[in-house]
């Protein structure tokens, strides 16, 4: 009954068939490519073609001796790290297109990728937008017509830095700076792709704007690069996918994205990955929230073989608030090492973190949480619950949460628990004639029950989906 | 059409607790077995339900004269056995509703999809058999129930379910008498010749209210008297001290 403790290459496979849909690629069609490996000729290149303004140029060179400088944070990660290969990856692959704005005149492959993931299909039924970035660039943006007369912009990086520098450069880089970290860092040297968005005072979008990232080619590292602004009172909700084939080398996703809620602002985003188990996927994720702001980050990570995410919100402004509510699967050979950062900044401001993590097989599941309330500081709130459901005994699970507070002018809570599916839940269950694998999606749907209804309805059906698939494979 | 165990020889890490069991449960029938704590009468039911902490050493179990200890524990159940736990367990964040309808769906053939609306009629009129509150439906599986909650949901899904072999595991145990009545009022509505029942139970109390046919006693991993119902109240009155003074009849 008990799922194996070392798993065999179908079940492998089996476990790989919720990425069959993502697991497919077109021959490597691109106009511009930088070369394997990494230097100043890399950046120049990407600059060249890219057209930058100098400032880029400068920023980007800046950011990569920031990236030699720093070393990799194996002192509290994962050794796992040592095993990319800066030197073998390529940093740079489009085919010079400008995003289309009508997926007609998106080139044939590419329209064929997206149709098969279904975007086109979700932008019709319930999208405000869509951005899709195909290798290191975006082949389609559009926003709904009436939400461009409004004055929101929702363009790639390239075009926001470019078209809307007075909007762009003020806020670019300042929530998470160059230095934040070595990924962050490497995004700041090479990015390219990714969303800008501003939403202007006052409007609230009804609907989801969505981006989807897709890796096409082998040996490359996506590095898209996302800012979101909501002006003062606005409103918006942002969702992004993502997917990649699964091929016999490593591939880095590292992207960096900043969120600016002004006074009165809320932004949510939304994250549904279910990368190929041969990614390496390492981003870096916090918003800035002004006076009675609002920054939820709704997170859920399937698939990778690591991934290290650790969401943040600095609460800058007074009542502001953050939460971060993460859902992660770590199935056989993958770790999911997520978490949240609540920084407090203001007074009488309130976080709120409730991260679930599903380990199965030899996966392995890590929640590092920083809070931080420093002393001067007078009310405010933190509220953290992580839980942890293992499938079987040589499951992983740590959980390292840090909550410094200082003063005593503060309310926090903490509270974590381990659980199993247990033999005699599974018995029950079978005993009704539900199949081990239904029984197992069944125990973990019911484990994540209630985060899952904190996702777009669109999103929880296909949460749930990817779960059962999940599950289906990993049981022996 | 009967399920039938033969020479039932099962371990659990190598200690011997069936010992060489034979029963017949003919469907139409209602069988009892009681014996004291001890006798491999829990132990009778899990194996036959297909609970792998058990070893099966010999003997065989046959639904119908199909042989079913190669199957898994969901295929037995598909194959037409129930058991109702004696302790039932808890699957936290499943609701009941969806729970019973995963069942359900299970027995579907693959692409076909439950009929919604005639699935809650049909559970909302077994429930009013129960006298259960609808808002039991939203309530997670077993989640924080009382005893009797539990047991009277263990004869709920029985209902949906519509086994053709049912073995009620200790249903009577922590029941209050009008628990008890319920529960044997949902019980008796599944008597029907298409289906045999094997209560398990250590006080006669239960078979006031749900009449058996045959009734079994067991004792150190065997079936050692068999009788009718008056059997029952034989042991209600002398205990099972006869076991003791080398008085074992075999039936």
């Amino acid at each position: 009954m008990s799922a194996e403790a070392t798993i065999d290459q179908e079940t492998q496979n089996a476990i790989d068939i919720d990425r069959a849909k993502g697991d497919f690629h077109f021959p490597e069609n691109h106009k511009y490519d930088a070369g394997v490996g990494l230097s100043t000729d890399t950046i120049n290149y990407i600059s060249d073609v890219k057209n930058d303004p100098d400032w880029v140029r400068a920023y980007r060179l800046k950011a990569y001796e920031t990236f030699l400088s720093k070393p990799m944070p194996t002192n509290w990660a994962t050794e796992d790290l040592n095993n990319i290969h800066f030197d073998e990856i390529r940093y740079y692959l489009a085919d010079g297109q400008k995003p289309m704005r009508n997926w007609e005149d998106v080139p044939a492959e590419v329209l064929e990728t997206f149709e098969r993931l279904g975007v086109p299909e979700q932008e019709r039924a319930f999208l405000a937008g869509v951005e899709a970035q195909y290798d290191s660039e975006t082949a389609y943006s559009s926003v709904k017509e009436e939400l461009e007369k409004d004055g929101v912009i929702f363009v790639n990086s390239t075009e926001g830095l470019k078209e809307h520098e007075e909007i762009f450069r003020p806020w670019f880089g300042k929530v998470i700076p160059t230095g934040d970290n070595k990924f962050s860092a490497l995004n700041s040297a090479v990015f390219s792709g990714g969303s800008f968005i501003y939403i202007p005072k006052g409007l609230k979008v009804k609907h989801p704007l969505q981006a989807y990232f897709r890796i096409n080619s082998e040996n490359f590292g996506q590095f898209e690069r996302t800012l979101i602004i909501a002006d003062e009172g606005a409103e918006v909700m942002y969702m992004e996918g993502c997917t990649a084939p699964k091929f016999e080398s490593t591939t880095l996703h590292s992207a960096v994205v900043e969120l600016v809620a002004m006074k009165g602002a809320k932004i949510q985003y939304v994250t549904v990955q279910n990368w190929s188990s041969n990614v390496f996927n390492l981003v870096t994720k916090r918003g800035l929230a002004h006076e009675d702001a609002e920054v939820r980050w709704i997170d859920c990570n399937i698939g990778s073989r690591l991934t290290m995410k650790y969401p943040g919100v600095v609460m800058k402004g007074e009542r502001a608030r953050g939460e971060v509510i993460s859902i992660a699967l770590a199935n056989d050979g993958q770790h999911q090492d997520t978490g949240a950062k609540m920084i407090h900044a203001a007074n009488n401001t309130t976080s709120n973190v409730v991260s679930k993590s599903i380990s199965v097989g030899e996966g392995r599941a890590t929640y590092r949480g920083q809070v931080l309330i420093p002393k001067h500081l007078k009310g405010c709130k933190n509220n953290t619950e992580c839980d942890a459901l293992m499938i079987n005994s040589n499951s992983k699970t740590d959980t390292y949460p840090a909550i410094t507070v200082r003063g005593n002018q503060h309310v926090t809570q903490h509270e974590a628990s381990v659980s199993q599916v247990s033999q005699e839940m599974l018995f029950y269950m079978q005993q009704r004639g539900i199949s081990e694998a239904a029984a197992m999606s069944l125990a973990v749907n019911g484990f994540i029950n209630d985060l899952v209804s904190e996702f777009p309805m669109e999103y929880s059906v296909e949460l749930k989906r990817l779960i059962e698939l999940e599950m289906e494979g990993s049981v022996g | 059409m009967s399920l039938v165990i033969k020479d039932l020889h099962a371990n659990v890490e190598d200690t011997p607790i069936l010992k060489g069991v034979n029963l017949e449960i003919p469907k139409g029938e209602v069988h009892a077995i009681m014996g004291p704590n001890g006798s491999g009468k829990s132990t009778l039911s899990k194996v036959i339900a297909g609970h792998d902490d058990y070893e099966i050493t010999s003997g065989s179990v046959s639904l119908d004269g199909q042989d079913i200890l190669d199957l898994d524990v969901d295929e037995r159940s598909r194959a037409g056995i129930f058991l109702a736990f004696q302790y039932p367990a808890e699957v936290p964040g499943v609701s009941n509703a969806n729970f019973i309808r995963a069942a359900l769906q299970a027995r579907l053939p693959k692409g076909e999809e439950i009929d919604a609306v005639a699935y809650y009629k049909d559970l909302y009129s077994k429930m009013d058999v129960l006298e259960m509150n609808r808002k039991f439906t939203a309530r997670a599986v077993n989640e924080g129930f009382s005893g009797g909650e539990k047991k009277r949901n263990e004869i709920l899904q029985m209902m949906m379910l519509d086994p053709q072999y049912c073995i009620l595991d200790e249903t009577d145990s922590g029941l209050d008498i009008d628990a008890l009545k319920i529960v044997a009022k949902g019980v008796n509505a599944m008597r029907s010749p298409d289906r045999g029942i094997l209560m398990i139970t250590h006080y006669q109390r239960l078979l006031d209210y749900i009449e058996p046919d045959y009734v079994h006693v067991m004792a150190d991993g065997q079936i050692v008297k068999t009788g009718g119902k008056e059997l029952a109240l034989e042991l209600e009155e002398s205990g099972y001290d006869f076991l003791k003074d080398g008085g074992l009849v075999n039936a």
